[in-house]
């Protein structure tokens, strides 16, 4: 259950940001979650509620993007989607597909009073 | 830009009529910042450290039960005398792995992370102070059991080592993907079991490549000595690059 830790440095993250802007209630935060970073949308979405509560973060919306997953053959330099079972390439069957996207774990933006 | 609503209005050129009584839906602040940013700084950090000391660092995760406890006091019997280790123990309770590592006269800390599922970065640049690291070659990080979340967690490690054990069925890199395409290293353990269960040893192998065709593969177990030998001399030409990485 690593998104509660996750979750946490959102809200870290957010608030640190929000102060140095010169504060206020967040209405809603951001981020990116690739497809092949190992962590759970809806595990964050569970754990927000708990993280937030008390912060200037408690009632903000989460908003979360997903980042499918993009890969490129080393071999025949394909790209190609990919997810975390797609191990061999699908033009030329060569295996250890390069990551191009879909690892982001990301804090893009937030809507502040 | 407008400082009551944070839009990117220019002076001059008004993208809309601004005049401040419309209802504003809040301000926009652009953050792109990662969120495991704090942890890979401290990682980083230990990196740094450990290279200083030309210490090598390993980060052993694995189910639990695999054997990395019994893999660490073997090794540690083995080769004590010849290279100087410490071990860090990660945990979610009870100090009995650490306990069995200081029984081999070697240092060891205990990191208890109770809930935690995983270490990270901080715990382990704390933990790391309860050494000599001047007097070290071998750092051994022995992570919680777990085949997910360590994964996604550099702790500034020279490496993640996998421990494979065979009880444990040989799909499992295709169903822990991330752990096992994370691993430089993967250690198939227990393998004086192979009369005993119908564990394809080939099957396995061929799975550990299609998710990590790079990964260097040890076959091996503590109890008969069997591989034994191959992890040794690894572990030394290892402790040797490192020194001269230091020096250089």
């Amino acid at each position: 259950m690593h998104e509660l830790g996750i979750t946490q440095s959102i809200v870290d993250i957010a608030e640190r940001t929000t102060r140095k802007h010169g504060g206020g209630r967040v209405r809603s935060v951001t981020v990116e979650i690739g497809e092949l970073s190992g962590v759970i949308p809806d595990a964050v979405e569970f754990c927000f509620e708990v993280c937030s509560k008390g912060t200037l973060l408690e009632g903000a919306r989460l908003v979360i993007e997903t980042v499918p997953g993009q890969g490129r053959c080393p071999q025949c330099q394909t790209e190609q989607a990919i997810d975390n079972y797609s191990f061999a390439c699908e033009n030329c069957g060569a295996f250890g597909l390069e990551r191009v996207r879909g690892e982001e774990l990301r804090i893009k933006e937030l809507e502040v009073d | 830009m407008c400082i009551d609503c944070g839009c990117s209005e220019r002076t001059g050129q008004a993208h809309h009529h601004h005049d401040h009584d419309h209802d504003h839906d809040g301000r926009t602040i652009r953050v792109e910042e990662n969120l495991l940013a704090k942890n890979d700084r401290l990682a980083a950090a230990n990196r740094v450290r450990f290279t200083r000391h030309g210490l090598l660092t390993l980060n052993l995760v694995s189910s639990p039960g695999s054997g990395k406890t019994t893999l660490l006091e073997t090794t540690l019997r083995a080769l004590k005398d010849e290279l100087r280790f410490a071990v860090l123990e990660g945990d979610q309770q009870t100090s009995n792995d650490a306990d069995r590592i200081a029984a081999t006269g070697v240092p060891a800390h205990q990191i208890n992370t109770g809930a935690g599922c995983h270490l990270d970065a901080h715990m382990v640049a704390h933990g790391v102070d309860h050494f000599d690291l001047d007097n070290l070659d071998v750092l051994l990080i022995e992570n919680v059991g777990n085949l997910v979340c360590p994964a996604s967690f550099d702790l500034g490690e020279d490496s993640k080592v996998t421990v494979l054990s065979i009880t444990e069925g040989e799909d499992k890199p295709l169903k822990y993907p991330q752990m096992f395409r994370a691993a430089a290293i993967v250690i198939v353990n227990k393998i004086d079991l192979l009369p005993h269960l119908d564990f394809d040893l080939d099957q396995c192998r061929q799975f550990i490549r299609q998710v990590n065709p790079q990964a260097r593969i040890f076959e091996l177990s503590c109890r008969s000595g069997a591989g034994m030998d191959a992890w040794y001399d690894w572990l030394r030409a290892q402790v040797a690059a490192k020194r001269q990485q230091a020096q250089s």
